[in-house]
């Protein structure tokens, strides 16, 4: 679910249009656009503030008696509709297989390299300090 | 007082359409496209997701086409749109231990586990305008180490010289969007208006506390830019979920404290979170947290950046804007009235004048 939440809508409609078609699948709840309170704590380790909200898509569907769930931030109600159907595939272990590795693989390791890559540029930023030798 | 008037109509609809031609620019240019302001006006639409209190850096963008690049208008607009959707929930709070850093400084400390990291920062940068940009090519890479990133103020608490945070009292946080603002105002809520705080106004307190209405010895103990995962725990699912990732800024700045009969002297902490790469807010809640911190370490409160309801009350530019732009609209009555008035008294005051005041006459005797 969370490698789905972070997913671009349209790589993941482009890597579903690939993969093997999905059963179809009934709307229980959604797709719909709200607000979830984001928060902090109190010098990050204390006690918890409302630091401001953030836009979530969400959407619950039911797909040959199973259900899938899917929240994700910002508005892309098709994306969390397609998450939501991904969801109750995935809970099929005849469909899971094809899923993992036709959608949920691709995503997992894009967002790693894309992690990976800003963990290089920080340390390409890291400061090396050195001490000039006093003349005798 | 406030009487309807009629009429305006034309003139209203005529003032809109030039202001969307103004706001169009030239027809013979490209428009702006939402993607573009989010992709290279990024810290103007991290100012507005922080004062327009919603993350959306989409609806953020829009925002700041429609209202021309004015940001607190930019603001406005989203808060507005905000009140369109409903609240689903609360997240978990942010683990910015955990965050994914892109920057990581520390002014207290030379040499720190995880290391000083730069960052996309405008520091050292010559402050020159680049009339011809040249391309930005991609940005050198070095093998990252992977190894944790401790928080600065976590190695002063372990020699116990830094005060430690009060722990979670647990139960619902409070929430000044939808109770009014209590004073004196609880952390949560300082706290809460803070990152929803307009930065200049912010900046400005901040400011005043170093240079003496304060009293205040600042050090940056650490700031940290970032992403942090959010996570929230639906009831349909009964379990925790990450819903994505938020780049947040956050600021630890470092105070000394004289302590107290039940306190010894330690050092004290003011916390700045916000939202995106911000850098100077998270500086200037951090400063102005700790001001406001006086009354309950028992400091004597002189300063405006120490007075709750001065500072909390006149910090959030949506509000500010709405009070002191409302002077613009009719108050034709009103001033008629004034108008009235003070004919009155003047007649009085040039009627007594010229019979040589009485009252006047008597105080000279």
């Amino acid at each position: 679910m969370a490698t789905l939440a972070r997913a671009e809508g349209e790589t993941l409609a482009a890597l579903l249009a690939a993969a093997p078609a999905l059963p179809a699948w009934t709307r229980l709840r959604g797709p719909e656009a709200g607000l979830v309170m984001l928060r902090g704590r109190a010098g990050g380790d204390g006690a918890a503030f409302n630091l401001g909200e953030a836009t979530v898509a969400r959407c619950a569907v039911t797909m040959a008696g199973r259900i899938g769930h899917a929240w994700r931030l910002g508005r892309d109600l098709r994306a969390a509709e397609l998450s939501a159907a991904l969801d109750a595939a995935l809970q099929d272990e005849t469909l899971r297989p094809a899923l993992e590795a036709a959608v949920i693989a691709p995503l997992a390791e894009a967002q790693r390299a894309a992690r990976a890559r800003t963990a290089r540029r920080a340390a390409a930023t890291e400061v090396r300090f050195f001490t000039l030798a006093a003349m005798r | 007082m406030y009487v309807a008037v009629k009429g305006g109509e034309a003139a209203i609809e005529a003032a809109h359409a030039w202001l969307a031609h103004e706001r169009r620019g030239d027809p013979a240019l490209p428009e702006l496209t939402p993607e573009q302001i989010a992709g290279q006006l990024s810290l103007a639409v991290d100012r507005v997701m922080s004062e327009g209190s919603c993350h959306d850096r989409e609806l953020a963008a829009l925002a700041i086409r429609q209202a021309r690049g004015d940001l607190i208008e930019a603001a406005f607009l989203l808060r507005a749109y905000r009140n369109t959707l409903p609240r689903f929930l609360a997240a978990e709070p942010l683990d910015t231990g955990a965050m994914r850093i892109r920057r990581r400084i520390s002014a207290t400390y030379k040499d720190l586990p995880g290391g000083q990291v730069l960052g996309p920062t405008f520091d050292y940068t010559h402050r020159l305008i680049d009339t011809a940009p040249r391309p930005a090519p991609a940005p050198p890479e070095r093998e990252a180490d992977g190894a944790a990133v401790p928080r600065v103020s976590a190695i002063l608490a372990q020699e116990g010289l830094m005060a430690g945070e009060a722990p979670d009292p647990g139960g619902p946080v409070p929430d000044l969007t939808r109770e009014p603002l209590p004073f004196p105002a609880p952390r949560a809520l300082r706290l809460q208006a803070l990152a929803r705080g307009d930065e200049g106004f912010l900046l400005g307190l901040g400011y005043s506390t170093q240079r003496g209405y304060g009293n205040a010895h600042p050090f940056v103990g650490e700031i940290r830019v970032g992403d942090c995962a959010v996570a929230v725990t639906p009831p349909e699912l009964g379990f925790e979920i990450e819903i994505g990732d938020v780049l947040v800024t956050e600021c630890q700045m470092v105070n000394q404290f004289a302590g107290s009969a039940t306190t010894p002297p330690q050092f004290t902490r003011g916390y700045g979170l916000a939202m995106g790469q911000a850098e100077r807010k998270a500086m200037a809640m951090s400063l102005v947290d700790r001001a406001l911190m006086a009354r309950d370490l028992g400091e004597e409160v002189t300063a405006p950046a120490q007075d709750q309801e001065f500072v909390l009350l006149h910090s959030d530019n949506v509000e500010a804007t709405g009070f002191v732009e409302h002077l613009k609209l009719p108050h034709h009555v009103d001033f008629q009235s004034e108008l009235e008035k003070l004919r009155s008294i003047r007649a009085r005051w040039e009627a007594e004048r010229a019979a040589g005041d009485p009252a006047r006459r008597e105080a000279a005797e």
